[in-house]
Order: structure tokens, then C-alpha cells, then sequence
């Protein structure tokens, strides 16, 4: 009996143990009908060559293991990034069920957002009716300041009309005339959560900024940070920088404190966030600027639309991202960069150049979120190593060009590739045939791992599998050395591992590296 | 091992009254149905003595706005009962996320070769696009089974999880499947489970059943050679490998399970299910469909049975055994009789730890009645317990396990949940990932009880010890006593003791 209350087995050891070894050898022996073990080890194996990568990339209909989600997980993110704002998704319940889980796996937080509830019967009515009760329970039972509606997919074929319906909903004293209900329609069936961020907080702004009178404020500048699972240390670490410059800005979205709520007794349901009166003022500013351009498309046009400048960049990583960062905010605000930030600049700097010599010709493969994949291929590349693989499931064509350009600005991508529109399982054929040293990605590239030997670090929504890495900032100078160690940990890591057998390898299981 | 005791169900009367008036009238009237202060019962036969009655409302639509915990037909059909079957490739039909979100998060353990003759963590979708919604997606299906084929040739089957849309835009997922099946000759099967269907998971599991009645059963021709003790293990999704921990169980007392429903099968295990002597049924809820069809039609029997805790595993093998005469019974008392000194130990380490602890529970359609015996093996008493998915037949269940007093939620929201919680504060709360965060927050110690919280099995006797463990971590953490900063004088929580 390998169970005993002195030393409690769970999962992993428990079912190693003989017995359960005996039991589950003889279930799929007499009752799985499995196929032929060699049979097995052939399709392995097939899986690894060129062919099957040949195979695999032309495929035009199968999606599998993709890295993106849908349009409403974004426009959740978004509103949580309001003060005291509720997200109200109109359509079916159970995604309502999927993002809150999503968002709370990742940040170990609460992720509060409520459903309109749609079944059978407002497929065949429209979904009024659960628009006008809904916004009247969600204004009753959670006191928001602001509820912003987003849409799935099933009230976007039925062609639900947001704007009429909030329309109507007013019109019922559902919630009071002058309460605000900004909107955006997310179809799951157009981009990716990404999108989803974009129109959520473009709807935002238009819904204050409709109509106003725009009397501009020179200097001033808003910051659209994007889609950011490591939003809790990146917008704390910005807000740092541009406090030390002197900077007159607005965070326009800003989910750091929602997704970082301390524990000491309360639940705070609605936490940080940016305030309304600061999203209404945000009209007069000078400049408005996307720290992810592909977040931030529409929004951006907008913004233009209104008379501000705009600029923007793409997940502000590393070095020279963050001088371009800076020194752009500089320009608008004509705020000089202050000496501490140099120094700061020159730590990173240090820090890249003591470790030079482990990360010089180290190939990585990288997937996520198309700014963060040209952010992650940008660094890695100031130090001296090679993005062979740059993929992004929800990357377009515009940003394989882009990707292309950055990649000829260095010797160091000139072997480089980009995968717009591909998954993780046409991921796993690349690194079979054409392997590299390390993987950057989220939790879901643990499977790659598992597969392929790839070392895998995670710096990329969503970790579930791993605690409090959103925490810290990737971002600005800082952010810089906390990746740039990150990946030093993971090749030390491995090569003590590969040199750590006594007397055979551990010749080289180094005190000092 | 049995607990007596008795709620404070005025207490309970006077919370319920007070969320209510927080809802608009209308609301209010609705959500009045859902809850209710469990009141004493009849004393009831041979199935256990019903010890209350929970008088509440179900399986209805949840209203709009008010952040309903329950999910959707789709995560029921590919998430509960579909998704596990491991050597079949499940395609979430429609736009990418109901795939995306649901991928790989409910732990149904399984062993296999992930991408070559299993595909349980793999998230494959048709990643609907807008010209899909236009123009169908019936060609796409096609040529995404074509390319399953090619890429994936050791597939054993495949299912087709529609979400919203496909039901929407009248495409024919049913056709394609009937001639794709016919070309690579291959089972593949339509599963309808569209996420607008009904009013929470619970349709979905409906759905899947029948979808494996239609398009599973008789179709091929089974060779097997049906013994004695036959028996399938439905409704045990092996989670964290609970079903494994129970399979070893029945094992011993000489039973042969030759399907497991869903965790850890494969289709072989679906096909010849008719041809077993008995169905065990752990999750009545999501798969009490099929036994009765499989009762109606091919003459086998079921019995539901409890594998959480002690005393229910005692009881549950018991009754197992007498349905199979004395041989297996004899058997039985030697495998109880071994199981013992564990229990003991177990029970010995852990109850003086957590005597007396006060539990609100809220979890799917099965575990807010089945696991309350175990909490209570360990001395602990269950305050308040809800489902999110539960018919009227499981509240009378439920009446078999609660205690008169005990405060009962159906289709809880947020709202009420939280103010439940704070009102009773209770020593520890199971749930799911969207309660737990609130639930520490405010300084109450929490489990996951979907995909225990990351460890498990909970399932059987070796299941039972790490219950009792992950249980005690819980409550006796040291954290809980720093929640308040030192100079700022409030009352002290928690109280930790180091693990032994």
C-alpha cells in the first residue's frame, strides 16, 4: 500500500508507485485497444522531420494550439483598467465563465465581469430584454461607477446593436440617463483578444469624448499601455520613469492595482484604475502614445481624429526601445531625461555587457502578442543573440513586414524567420527541424518544451503555471534586467544541470560562470 | 464517523433576506426561489435517512447582470464529458476562444503519447473567421478533418464541439460527419452543444450523452468477451487521477472495469460499455443520461456510489459488493479491513487539526452533496452548500448529507456568495478559480474543489489522505494571522499550526 498518513503521496509520486504502475500497464493492455507501441514510435518520430514540417505549415483550415484569444477577453482586460468599472459581456454566459478564469489563472486575482445570460429564446427575440435587466441588476448589486459593454460572439451573428439597446435600457431607468455605459462590439470571429483591447478602449474614449470641445494642453501626454499580463509591474515601473521626468501624463487604462489587490481583509472588487474625470480631461492632451502599436490601431486613429499627436511603439523592451521611449516623451513634453535615468540606462547596460559571453549566438524562438514578439526579437538581439523563430498567431502582414525590417536592421537576425498566423504545433516542427537554445512564450510553450527539449521562459500572457513573474516589470531599464536575468537563470540553470553528474560531466559543474 | 450537529439556520433566514433586498424587486423575486435554510426531513429508507429538505428552484435561466458563476452547453459537453476521451480529437467548432479558455484546465489525467495517440491537453479549433459566419463553415470542417487525418493519422475518432455560432449561421456539421466518418472510416461525431443551449453546463452533459447514444453505440461491431464482474466506472472524470485511485478500489474487490467514463478512456472504453454488468456512477449529474438509456436499452444496471471519504467508500463498496453476492462481498471486508490502520492514521493526524472547522461549499453537481461526508470524517461541519448546475432530483439528494439549518444556493452570484461568506465566515470555502481570490482576500482559507486546487486525487482511500492534507494546509497556514498590519488594531485571524 504506498499511501500512508505519516508521508502522503499525491499525483506525482502516488501513481509512480508499483502498484498503480501495475494497474495502469494492465488497463491499457486489456481495455484501451491501443495501437502497436512501434507503430506509436514511428508517428514520433515521423513528427521530427522535414516532411511533416512540410505538411504541418500547409495546412489552411486546422488551427492547433494557437497562441491568441478572443476579442471579449481583451475588452474584459480593457474596462478593468477603468475606476470602479464593470465589464457586462451581451451574449451567452459560459465566456463570461472563460475570461473571468482566464484573467484570475494568470494573476491570481479576482476578475470580476458579469453576462447578459442570452439562451435560446433571445437568439430567436434579440437580447433587449437581457440588456435592459441586466444593466439594472448589474447598476444595483455592484455599485460600479461606470459599465462597459462588450459582446460575444453569439450576439454578434445575431446582430445585437449595442447602441440602441443601451438606448433603450436608459429609457427603462436601468440605469440612470447621465450614468455611463460606454461599449464596443467584439466579434470572436475577427482578430484576437488584442482587437478586443483596441475598440473596448476606443469606445471608452469616444463615449467621453464625443462632442466635447478639445482645448489642447501642451506637454501633457496619455500612455495606452495595450493587452499586458505583466500590466502590475510594467505600469508601476513607467509611472516611475515618467515621475522622475517630471511628466504631466495619463495612464489611459490601467489595470495594475485591479490585478494586484493586497490581502488584508477586505475584498475590493473594483480597485485602482484610471479615474473618469482624468479620461475625460485626457481629451486636451498634447499626445497620445500606444506602448503596443497592435493593440492600439483604431484607438490611435481616433486620437488622430481628435487633434492629438500620436506615437507609438511596440512593447518598450530592452535598450534601445526604452531610449526611443523616453526620448520621444522628452521631445513632446520638452522635459529633459534626468541623470538618474542614465544611470539606470547604464546599469542595464553593464549588467548585458558582464554577461555578454553566454548569450552572444544563443538562437531563440519567441511566440506571443506581435509587439512583444518584435520587443523580445529587438533585446534579444541587443545581446548579442538570434530570434531564428519570430511567431505570432494573431500576427498579420503588416507586422511581418515590420518584423522583416527590424530583423535586416541587425547581422544577428539576417537568419532570422517570421510565422504571421501560425500556431504552436507548426512551433513544434520548427524546433524539431531547425532547433534552438531557448523558447520565450507563455505557460502553453510547456508542452514544446516537453516535446522538443527546448528550454522555455515564460515572460508572455498567460502563466498560469508559474507564481508572481507578472509582478515585476519587463518594461524600461528595470524591466531590462529583470529579463535579461531571467534568461541568464535559464541557461545556467541548464548547463548545471547537463554538467552535474558526478564524475562524468561535473568537471565543468563550474563554481564561477 | 458520522457528525451530529445542527446549523444556525436563523442566522442563515436573515442573510438570505438581507442579499435579496439589495436586488431590484424583480430580480429579487426571481432569486428568492434559489435559496432556502435546509429544514429537517422525514426519516427515509434503505438509501440513507433523509436528514432535511432543501426546498429551492433550479435548473432554470440565470438572470442577466447579476454575475452567475455558471458556464455554458459547450463547457459541459467538450469540457466535461468529450474533452477527456483521450485518443479522439475534439474540435472546438467556431471562433478560438471557448478552445483557448478551456484548454487543459480541467486536469482528467490520462497516460499517452500527447500529439501522436492521445490529444487530451491539445486545444485543436476551426478558428472561425468572419468569412465562416458568411458563407458557412461546412467546407472548413471538411478540410480540417482531412487535415487531422494527415497530420494526426493515429487518431481513433474524432468529435465535433460546436460553440454559439454553428447552431446560428444552420450549418450541417451532422452531414459532413455522416460522410467524413464514411471516407477515412473513422468515428466522428457532432456534438450540438452550442453555449446558448439551456441554462448552464448541464444541457451540454445531456447533449454529449445522447450524441454518444446516436453516434458511439452500434456502430461497429465490438469484440469483447463480456465476465462476471464487468463493470464501467461512469462519471469519474480523473481528475488529478481520482479515477485511478478508485479503479484500484474495485480492483481489489474483484470487479473487472472495463470502461472508465471519461477520464483516462478511450473510445473502445464508450463502445463496449453496453456490454458490462454494471454501470458505477460517481457523477450522477453529468452522465445519469446514459445509464438509464443503457438500463433501458441493453439491460444493465446502475447504482450510483460516493468514493469521497471513509465512511462514504465503506458504505459505497458495501453496497457494490452486495450486488455481486458473497464472493466480491467477502472480498470487500478484506479490502475495508486493509484500508483500516490508514483511515485511522489518517484521521488521527488530521481531526484534532481541524475538529469543529465550519465549511461553505459551492461547487458544479455533484460535489456540494458528495463531498461533505469526507470534511466530515475529519470532524468538520458544513454550514452552507450550493450547486451550480443541479436538477430538483439533486437537491433531494442533497437532503441525504446536510444537516437541518444548513444554509443552500442555487446558481449563486457573486453578490450573494460574497455577502454569504461574510456573513457566516466560515473556517474554509470550496470552490472555483473565480471564488477563490475573493474568498482569501477577505482572509478565509480556500480550496479549488473542481481541479483541487492543483493536487488530488481526492477520489478513494489513498485519495482521501491527500484530502485530509491539502484540507489541513489550507486552514493552518500560517498567512491567514498576517493579514492585519500590527499598528493597526483589529482582531486576529487564523491560527496556524506547523505541519506535522
Amino acid at each position: 500500500m504506498p499511501q500512508s498518513a505519516e508521508k502522503i503521496l499525491d499525483h506525482a509520486p502516488l501513481f509512480r508507485e508499483p502498484e498503480y504502475r501495475q494497474m495502469l500497464a494492465e488497463k491499457k493492455l486489456n481495455f484501451e485497444c491501443p495501437h502497436p507501441d512501434q507503430i506509436v514510435t514511428d508517428q514520433r518520430e515521423f513528427t521530427k522531420t522535414w516532411e511533416y514540417r512540410e505538411m504541418n505549415l500547409a495546412r489552411e483550415a486546422l488551427v492547433v494550439n494557437p497562441a491568441k484569444a478572443c476579442q471579449p477577453l481583451g475588452a474584459v482586460f480593457a474596462a478593468a483598467g477603468f475606476e470602479r468599472t464593470m465589464s457586462f459581456v451581451h451574449g451567452s454566459q459560459g465566456c463570461v465563465a472563460y475570461y473571468r478564469s482566464h484573467l484570475s489563472r494568470h494573476f491570481k486575482e479576482p476578475a470580476s465581469a458579469v453576462s447578459s445570460s442570452m439562451t435560446e429564446d433571445a437568439a430567436v427575440f434579440g437580447g433587449l430584454k437581457n440588456m435592459v435587466d441586466g444593466l439594472a441588476n448589474t447598476y444595483q448589486l455592484y455599485d460600479p461607477k461606470m459599465i462597459a459593454v462588450s459582446t460575444t460572439c453569439m450576439a454578434e451573428v445575431i446582430g445585437d446593436d449595442l447602441h440602441s439597446f443601451i438606448e433603450n435600457a436608459k429609457d427603462e431607468n436601468s440605469v440612470p440617463r447621465d450614468f455611463d455605459v460606454p461599449f464596443a462590439h467584439t466579434p470572436a470571429f475577427v482578430g484576437s483578444h488584442v482587437d478586443g483591447y483596441d475598440v473596448m478602449v476606443k469606445g471608452i474614449l469616444e463615449h467621453f469624448w464625443k462632442g466635447q470641445e478639445r482645448t489642447e494642453a501642451g506637454g501633457t501626454i496619455n500612455i495606452i499601455p495595450g493587452f499586458d499580463g505583466f500590466c502590475v509591474g510594467n505600469n508601476r515601473e513607467l509611472k516611475r520613469l515618467l515621475d522622475l521626468m517630471s511628466l504631466s501624463y495619463t495612464f489611459i487604462q490601467d489595470a495594475s492595482d485591479q490585478f494586484d489587490t493586497p490581502s488584508d481583509g477586505e475584498y475590493r472588487m473594483y480597485d485602482g484604475g484610471t479615474k473618469i474625470e482624468d479620461v475625460k480631461k485626457a481629451l486636451n492632451a498634447e499626445a497620445t502614445l500606444s506602448l503596443q502599436y497592435y493593440n492600439t490601431r483604431k484607438t490611435l486613429d481616433y486620437c488622430r481624429e481628435v487633434g492629438q499627436a500620436t506615437a507609438s511603439f511596440h512593447y518598450p523592451l530592452g535598450v534601445q526601445a526604452t531610449d526611443e521611449l523616453l526620448m520621444k516623451v522628452s521631445a513632446i513634453s520638452g522635459n529633459e531625461i534626468p541623470e538618474t535615468i542614465r544611470l539606470e540606462r547604464g546599469r542595464l547596460v553593464d549588467a548585458m555587457a558582464d554577461s555578454q559571453s553566454w548569450l552572444h549566438g544563443k538562437k531563440y524562438a519567441i511566440y506571443g502578442d506581435p509587439d512583444f514578439v518584435y520587443a523580445m526579437a529587438r533585446f534579444v538581439m541587443e545581446t548579442g543573440g538570434e530570434p531564428t523563430h519570430c511567431l505570432a498567431t494573431n500576427g498579420t502582414s503588416a507586422w511581418q513586414a515590420e518584423m522583416k525590417e527590424l530583423l535586416a536592421s541587425s547581422p544577428f537576425g539576417k537568419d532570422a524567420q517570421v510565422w504571421p498566423g501560425k500556431d504552436l504545433w507548426a512551433m513544434r516542427s520548427l524546433l524539431f527541424t531547425e532547433p534552438v537554445d531557448l523558447l520565450i512564450g507563455n505557460s502553453y510553450g510547456k508542452y514544446l518544451e516537453r516535446d522538443t527539449g527546448t528550454p522555455l521562459i515564460r515572460l508572455m500572457f498567460p502563466i498560469f503555471d508559474r507564481h508572481h513573474h507578472h509582478r515585476f516589470a519587463l518594461m524600461g531599464y528595470q524591466g531590462g534586467l529583470r529579463v535579461l536575468t531571467t534568461i541568464l537563470d535559464k541557461i545556467f540553470d541548464k548547463l548545471d544541470r547537463e554538467t552535474s553528474e558526478t564524475g562524468v560531466t561535473d568537471y565543468s559543474y563550474d563554481l564561477t560562470r | 464517523m458520522s457528525l451530529e450537529y445542527e446549523n444556525d439556520g436563523t442566522l442563515h433566514a436573515k442573510l438570505i433576506e438581507e442579499v435579496l433586498s439589495q436586488y431590484p424587486d424583480k430580480a429579487a423575486k426571481r432569486r428568492k426561489k434559489h435559496l432556502s435554510v435546509a429544514k429537517s426531513g422525514d426519516e427515509a429508507g434503505e438509501e440513507g435517512e433523509v436528514v432535511s429538505e432543501c426546498d429551492v428552484k433550479s435548473n432554470i435561466k440565470s438572470i442577466p447582470g447579476v454575475m452567475t458563476i455558471r458556464g455554458c452547453a459547450y463547457a459541459g459537453s467538450k469540457g466535461v464529458v468529450w474533452g477527456p476521451i483521450k485518443d479522439m480529437v475534439h474540435i472546438s467548432h467556431g471562433p478560438v476562444g471557448c478552445g483557448q479558455y478551456s484548454w487543459s484546465q480541467r486536469r482528467n489525467y490520462y497516460v499517452g503519447t500527447t500529439g501522436i495517440d492521445t490529444f487530451g491537453t491539445m486545444q485543436f479549433t476551426s478558428d472561425f473567421q468572419e468569412k465562416d459566419i458568411v458563407f458557412g463553415g461546412d467546407k472548413k470542417l471538411e478540410q480540417i478533418i482531412d487535415e487531422i487525418e494527415g497530420l494526426f493519422p493515429l487518431n481513433n475518432g474524432m468529435s465535433v464541439q460546436s460553440e454559439c455560432p454553428i447552431g446560428l449561421i444552420g450549418d450541417d456539421t451532422e452531414a459532413v460527419s455522416r460522410n467524413k466518418a464514411k471516407e477515412h472510416g473513422k468515428t466522428i461525431v457532432p456534438v450540438r452543444c452550442e453555449g446558448f443551449r439551456g441554462v448552464s453546463q448541464s444541457l451540454g452533459h445531456h447533449i454529449a450523452n445522447d450524441a454518444i447514444r446516436d453516434w458511439v453505440f452500434e456502430k461497429k461491431d465490438v469484440e469483447f468477451e463480456a465476465g462476471p464482474y464487468d463493470v464501467n466506472v461512469i462519471g469519474d472524470y480523473n481528475i488529478g487521477g481520482d479515477a485511478w485511485a478508485s479503479r484500484i478500489l474495485l480492483e481489489e474487490i474483484g470487479l473487472r472495469v472495463v470502461g472508465n467514463w471519461s477520464g483516462d478512456a478511450t473510445l473502445a472504453e464508450i463502445e463496449r460499455a453496453p456490454k458490462a454488468k454494471l454501470n458505477l456512477i460517481h457523477c450522477y449529474r453529468s452522465m445519469n443520461y446514459i445509464c438509464r438509456h443503457m438500463d433501458e436499452k441493453y439491460g444493465v444496471a446502475w447504482m450510483e456510489y460516493n468514493f469521497f471519504g471513509p465512511s462514504q467508500i465503506e458504505a459505497s463498496l458495501r453496497k457494490i459488493a452486495r450486488h455481486f453476492g458473497p464472493e466480491i462481498e467477502e472480498k470487500t471486508e478484506k479490502v475495508i479491513a486493509k484500508y483500516r490502520p490508514l483511515v485511522d492514521a489518517v484521521v488521527a493526524k488530521y481531526r484534532p487539526r481541524l475538529e469543529g472547522n465550519t465549511v461553505m461549499l459551492y461547487v458544479g453537481g455533484l460535489r456540494p452533496r458528495h463531498v461533505i461526508t469526507a470534511y466530515e470524517d475529519l470532524g468538520m461541519v458544513i454550514v452552507g452548500t450550493g450547486y451550480e448546475f443541479a436538477h430538483n432530483d439533486d437537491y433531494q439528494r442533497t437532503g441525504h448529507y446536510v444537516r437541518n439549518g444548513t444554509l443552500i444556493y442555487d446558481d449563486v452570484t457573486g453578490y450573494e456568495l460574497e455577502k454569504f461568506i461574510e456573513g457566516v465566515r466560515p473556517n474554509l470555502v470550496g470552490s472555483g478559480i473565480k471564488e477563490k481570490y475573493p474568498v482569501q482576500k477577505m482572509g478565509i482559507p480556500f480550496r479549488q474543489m473542481h481541479s483541487w486546487d492543483y493536487s488530488g486525487p481526492y477520489h478513494g482511500y489513498d485519495g482521501f489522505a491527500i484530502f485530509a492534507r491539502d484540507v489541513d494546509l489550507a486552514i493552518n497556514n500560517p498567512v491567514w494571522g498576517l493579514y492585519d498590519a500590527p499598528w493597526k488594531k483589529s482582531p486576529s485571524r487564523g491560527r496556524a499550526m506547523a505541519a506535522e
